[in-house]
């Protein structure tokens, strides 16, 4: 791991003063459990760690339209277990709850869950070339083995996907990523938070340099939704996800109201899948709907050598957790 | 600025020390290095294993990815601090009866991970098997989801599941 200098921030503004000094390239340490590792990996290798851990967000607030705030230094262990965010977003609770371990969900934050980067392991071993993690330097992943890789959105430069299972569920639940910075606080929708790798797959998100994530909201009006998280991995627990579903769902007068649908483990970014819920919208909720909507949105897929059952996996997924939500029963898959 | 120590009190199994630290030193590292506790494991070094679970403010964390100086002023407890007056706990008396290891390197993490595992059942906290509206038994799969980010190469997670259970008995009396 390389030197670097270490700043407790006692309030958000010294922490951005901190993170924006010219000759210091910083990085806000929250749980530091993607972080550190990527320190003592060589990958990331930041002068100046500002640790935010103490900032006062760790507040779980309700919102007047029925949706809730959540600050960035509430950790996921803590927010899985809200009963607030259990009996209205059950799908953000499972989520989460379906990530990494118990140790480490203690030690997560909200906002640092946002913050991790992939775990290609290309991008891990400095001996390989990367372009996420040295711009220019090539993809060894293309040609390598890239069976975790991703089938949406790639492009030439990276074909890196995003880890998290819980902005999964963020994305399903139209969150609002709130941010301060140099420049003041804005609102970012989740949807434009993350990127998709096109040229400089070594930028992950659209945050601003110095910006700080203070809160995420979740809007009132995905509360009442039908929701579930459904994620496929190696093994039953402690693992990244292959394909991860995440999807909420209102059915009325026998037709599907109301639909959002978002995919794991497929992208550089989670992916909303729009394409699956305008074909879905207004229809019948069957088997053969949910078949066609994933193969509406896994039109564009792209496989590389060793991940084609992603695709495969994908749609199944989709289908067997609308299937599920909607009440039909259980079929051959 | 880098390459200097820096000052770093750490409050551990109740008594407080202070040492002079590079900012890079783990907690873990901090305990087994600096403060002569080396029952906490170094097992993988990347929070893939669990061997270096210890207690903050009584919640298991991964000690191996983190800085000591994140720690500051917490309570930390470790394998060494569950002895009571030179009485093995619950947790550490079940796991010999049940034989709950065969190498030993995972268990002061397993142990550590299943009192603060226990804990986190009382309080009603879910896991990513936990059906709604199903009765609070502390089922197999519950166990195995619960204890997933605890590894032992050895494979005795059968002791280890029969010692968690007996002590879960042995505590609830």
């Amino acid at each position: 791991m390389n030197p670097f200098e270490y700043v407790r921030a006692n309030d958000r503004q010294s922490a951005i003063d901190a993170a924006i000094r010219p000759a210091a390239p910083a990085r806000f340490l929250a749980g530091g459990t993607n972080l550190i590792d990527l320190m003592r990996e060589g990958v990331e290798q930041p002068r100046l760690l500002v640790d935010i851990t103490r900032l006062p967000m760790t507040a779980i607030e309700e919102r007047p339209d029925g949706g809730l705030r959540i600050g960035a230094m509430v950790r996921n262990s803590h927010l899985a277990s809200h009963p607030i965010v259990r009996g209205r977003f059950p799908l953000l609770s499972h989520a989460i709850l379906n990530g990494a371990s118990a140790q480490l969900r203690n030690m997560a934050t909200t906002g640092g869950n946002l913050m991790q980067r992939t775990r290609c392991y290309y991008f891990y071993d400095t001996a390989t070339h990367c372009n996420k993690r040295e711009p220019g330097s090539g993809c060894d992943a293309v040609d390598g083995f890239n069976r975790i890789h991703a089938i949406l959105g790639a492009s030439s430069q990276c074909i890196a996907t995003h880890p998290s299972d819980m902005c999964v569920a963020l994305a399903a639940l139209d969150a609002t990523v709130n941010v301060e910075g140099p420049a003041g606080a804005r609102a970012v929708p989740f949807a434009d938070f993350h990127r998709l790798p096109g040229e400089t797959p070594d930028v992950d998100t659209n945050l601003l340099r110095g910006e700080l994530i203070t809160s995420v909201d979740l809007p009132g009006s995905s509360a009442s939704l039908h929701s579930a998280y459904r994620k496929v991995r190696d093994r039953a627990s402690y693992a990244f996800a292959l394909v991860s579903v995440a999807a909420a769902i209102r059915i009325a007068d026998g037709r599907i109201s109301e639909l959002r649908l978002a995919l794991g483990g497929v992208a550089h970014k989670p992916w909303r899948a729009a394409a699956a819920e305008r074909a879905l919208l207004g229809s019948v909720p069957t088997r053969d709907a949910f078949a066609r909507a994933a193969d509406a949105e896994l039109e564009p897929a792209v496989p590389q050598a060793h991940n084609g059952f992603k695709i495969v996996l994908a749609k199944r997924t989709i289908v067997a957790v609308l299937s599920e939500l909607a009440g039909l029963d259980e079929g051959a898959q | 600025m880098p390459d200097e120590l820096a000052r770093v009190s750490l409050r551990v199994n109740g008594s407080i020390h202070s040492l002079m630290i590079d900012p890079r030193v783990s907690l873990l590292d901090a305990l087994r290095d600096h403060l002569s506790l080396p029952g906490t494991k170094k097992g993988c070094n990347q929070g893939a294993c669990g061997a270096c679970t210890v207690l903050v403010d009584g919640e298991r964390i991964n000690s191996c990815l983190t800085l000591a100086i994140q720690y500051e002023d917490r309570e930390i407890q470790t394998i060494e601090g569950l002895v009571q007056n030179g009485v093995l706990h619950p947790m550490q008396d079940a796991f010999i009866r049940h034989d709950g290891f065969q190498c030993g390197y995972c268990t002061p993490g397993q142990i550590c991970s299943a009192v603060a595992m226990l804990a986190e059942w009382k309080d009603g906290a879910p896991s990513a098997v936990t059906k709604p509206n199903a009765p609070h038994h502390l089922t197999d799969d519950e166990l195995r989801e619960r204890m997933s980010g605890n590894l032992c190469r050895c494979g005795a997670y059968v002791g280890i599941r029969d010692a968690i259970r007996d002590a879960v008995e042995e505590m609830s009396r």
